[in-house]
């Protein structure tokens, strides 16, 4: 896990403040601090767990069951991958290792240049125009290896137009 | 070339409109472009005098963008639309009669697809705009609300309980007696949950429908909490669907705005509080008492019942628990009484069910029909086979957990009884085709892979039994193993699918033998040795 700064700290704080009162507050706690600073940093854990009354290893028990929480710092864009059947039906396995060979990373992973980090997931609510993917919240389907290249060509344009 | 427009005068000037969806697939094929471009014509020529509305979608994915225009006899379509179209299209229409546009389809109404459907739950989907009050209201929204409150809270759930309804979820127990239990217990506090977790694979009618008309399940959970004494409900969405979870947050606002939601609904000494609240990507957590330890900040582990969340729900408190489209129901019965909805349907499956068509399939999207059609009049008449125009082999039915069917099983008729009569589930409505070039040992492994990355891990028959089960299936294709070890591996899959069905707590470990069996049981050549290559895809 990797922890964050004081900046970081201080945000964190604001989120439990805001939410701590909530019936059920872990789940709208994490999603808050992650939406913010993209993973949820190690020194949250002790903050949240003071906060919520419950031990840290708890926190860490939450934070691990769930698939969408991460602690890592990911890339500047999350690529999502679907995997479901319809997906599957559509040519999805081939798609997800060609996007893998593309980008050069597998699941779980983030491209060196630290601009992507891929992630599996199962179905997008797209499965009339399988395969799917998101990147960040939108939803891209009938995809094929080319429409995917376009797709980040189109990114990294954008980004590099940023900087 | 817009003369019919500056002279139109048969539609008063402000109902001209033309509509573009919101709705994430439509998105998906780029429907945010064409709305895009609709605005800059309209701002461009003030004089057309027409606004753009972003609406649910129809259903109909493989014409999206669909671009509509209202006229006198009704909305006439255009589809599939690219931004490039919109100008041509705009300008060459007329907004009172069909235009001769090439991308022009006729009145919506009357395409056939749609025509033939049977839509309640779906009414409003695609024609009205979902966040707007006044429009669903205008569209008969809030009608079976402002009946509700002038009965008691016995007459709600008996209209509900004579409506025949089951739950849409999945498991398709009666949802009036779910209420009648929460009901009758006496605790003060009380909750609605609505399970909007929607992880079916080949699943989106919940979907479209929080995009559509989001207000009309808000409407059905005040509804809820009127008919068993809650003040509180919450919608548990998961995460995957960031359009849904936009589109919900401004409804609710917009409704308590209105004097729906909060103290004191429409005047009334009833309160009904609602918030949303996300999931996280655990397929498990749309197993109702998963998502109930969710909701309460923990692990997603599944608890034992009894207690049934109707006696020890949310915080311990007696919880009604349902599905999106259960809930999306309620107002129809509410409006039309229940007996209007039994009306639909065949056997003991009451109503409609949202259809969604998906897969490898030509005509993809969203059918709503009573109980009762066959597999194959969906998969041919509505869905015109696969898309990639190669022969269909083998559809899948209900989710990740749902039997695999051949051919010779898809004149079934879509009912509970009937499919589960065949070793089948009906489930969440979700149909998933799948071409000649399809490998089904692969399917049956992916089912246990999938058992295995998103068990709750409380108990073995699930969370080690999929982990064999991969194995198994690897060593029953595995070229190198003999007829007879892999033979011995068949048996031992046999064995290893009793296990998981007899021995596991909840349907995750006790259903993955489904699509695993049918697989084995129909298609048993896919189970012949593969090349190595080709098993570990
Ligand atoms: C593994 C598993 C996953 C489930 N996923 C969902 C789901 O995503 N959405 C849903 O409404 N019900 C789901 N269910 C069914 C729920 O447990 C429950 O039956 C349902 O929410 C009750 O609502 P209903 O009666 O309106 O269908 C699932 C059940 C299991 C065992
Ligand atoms: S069957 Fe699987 S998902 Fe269900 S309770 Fe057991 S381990 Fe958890
Ligand atoms: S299965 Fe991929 S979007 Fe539903």
């Amino acid at each position: 896990m990797t922890a964050t700064n004081e900046q970081g700290l201080q945000k964190i704080a604001t989120i439990i403040e805001q939410n701590q009162t909530l019936p059920g507050a872990m789940l709208p706690i994490l999603h808050a601090i992650q939406n913010d600073l993209s993973f949820i940093p190690s020194n949250a854990l002790p903050l949240i767990a003071k906060a919520l009354n419950v031990s840290k290893a708890e926190v860490h028990g939450v934070i691990s069951f769930y698939h969408h929480f991460r602690t890592e710092e990911p890339g500047a864009h999350v690529i999502e991958i679907c995997r479901g059947e319809s997906c599957q039906a559509m040519g999805s396995r081939t798609l997800e290792e060609n996007i893998k060979q593309s980008l050069s990373i597998d699941y779980h992973q983030t491209s060196k240049d630290r601009q992507f980090t891929l992630e599996p997931v199962y179905c997008l609510g797209n499965c009339a125009c399988s395969p799917a993917i998101r990147i960040g919240d939108d939803i891209h389907g009938e995809l094929d290896l080319q429409k995917f290249e376009q797709i980040i060509k189109s990114i990294n344009t954008y980004s590099l137009e940023l900087k | 070339m817009n003369h019919s427009l500056s002279d139109d005068s048969s539609l008063p000037i402000t109902s001209r409109k033309i509509f573009v969806s919101l709705d994430t697939t439509a998105r998906s094929r780029g429907s945010d472009k064409v709305a895009k471009q609709v605005e800059s014509v309209l701002n461009a020529q003030p004089e057309l005098a027409a606004t753009l509305v972003r609406n649910g979608s129809r259903g109909m994915f493989w014409l999206e963008p669909l671009l509509e225009i209202s006229t006198p006899k009704g909305r006439v379509a255009y589809g599939p639309v690219q931004a490039e179209d919109v100008n041509n299209i705009i300008n060459q229409h007329c907004f009172d009669d069909i235009s001769e546009h090439p991308l022009c389809l006729g009145l919506t109404e009357e395409l056939p697809w749609f025509k033939s459907q049977q839509r309640l739950t779906f009414a409003r989907v695609g024609i009205i705009d979902p966040i707007d009050v006044e429009d669903y209201i205008t569209h008969g929204g809030f009608v079976g609300l402002s009946n509700a409150l002038s009965k008691t809270s016995q007459q709600l759930v008996d209209e509900v309980k004579e409506s025949g309804l089951r739950g849409r979820g999945g498991a398709a127990f009666p949802t009036g007696i779910k209420w009648q239990t929460v009901l009758d217990e006496p605790e003060q506090q009380k909750y609605i949950v609505c399970n909007a977790d929607e992880g079916d694979s080949g699943t989106f009618a919940d979907r479209m429908l929080m995009e559509g008309d989001p207000l009309v399940l808000i409407e059905g959970m005040i509804i809820a909490g009127l008919s068993v004494g809650a003040d509180q409900g919450y919608i548990y969405l998961r995460s995957e669907y960031p359009q849904a979870h936009s589109i919900l947050n401004q409804a609710i606002d917009n409704a308590k705005t209105a004097g729906y939601l909060g103290d004191n609904i429409c005047g009334s000494e009833h309160s009904f509080h609602l918030e949303v609240r996300l999931g996280a990507g655990a397929y498990i957590c749309g197993e109702e008492t998963s998502l109930l330890e969710s909701l309460e900040g923990k692990r997603g582990l599944v608890r034992a019942k009894p207690p049934l969340p109707a006696i020890e729900g949310l915080f311990g408190q007696p919880t009604v628990v349902n599905n999106v489209i259960s809930l999306a129901s309620v107002p129809y019965i509410l409006s039309h009484g229940g007996e209007s909805y039994r009306d639909f349907g065949m056997g003991r499956s009451r109503g409609t069910l949202p259809i969604q068509l998906a897969g490898n399939i030509a005509q993809g999207g969203l059918v709503e029909l009573a109980f009762g059609i066959s597999l194959n009049e969906l998969l041919q008449q509505y869905g015109n086979g696969c898309k990639s125009k190669r022969a269909m082999r083998s559809v899948q039915v209900g989710g990740p957990l749902g039997a695999y069917l051949p051919e010779e099983q898809w004149d079934t008729a879509l009912d509970y009884e009937e499919f589960s009569s065949i070793g089948a589930v009906l489930g969440h409505g979700g149909i998933v085709a799948f071409d000649d070039t399809v490998d089904m040992a692969a399917q049956a492994r992916f089912a246990m892979e999938f058992c295995e990355v998103e068990s709750c891990g409380k108990c073995t028959p699930c969370r080690i039994g999929a982990v064999r089960g991969v194995e198994v299936i690897d060593k029953i294709t595995d070229e190198k193993n003999d007829p007879q070890q892999r033979q011995d591996s068949v048996d031992l899959l046999h064995d290893l699918c009793d296990t998981m069905e007899f021995g596991s707590l909840c349907a995750m470990g006790g259903m993955t033998p489904f699509p695993v069996r049918s697989a084995l049981k129909f298609f048993p050549d896919d189970f012949l040795p593969h090349p190595s290559t080709q098993k570990a895809q």
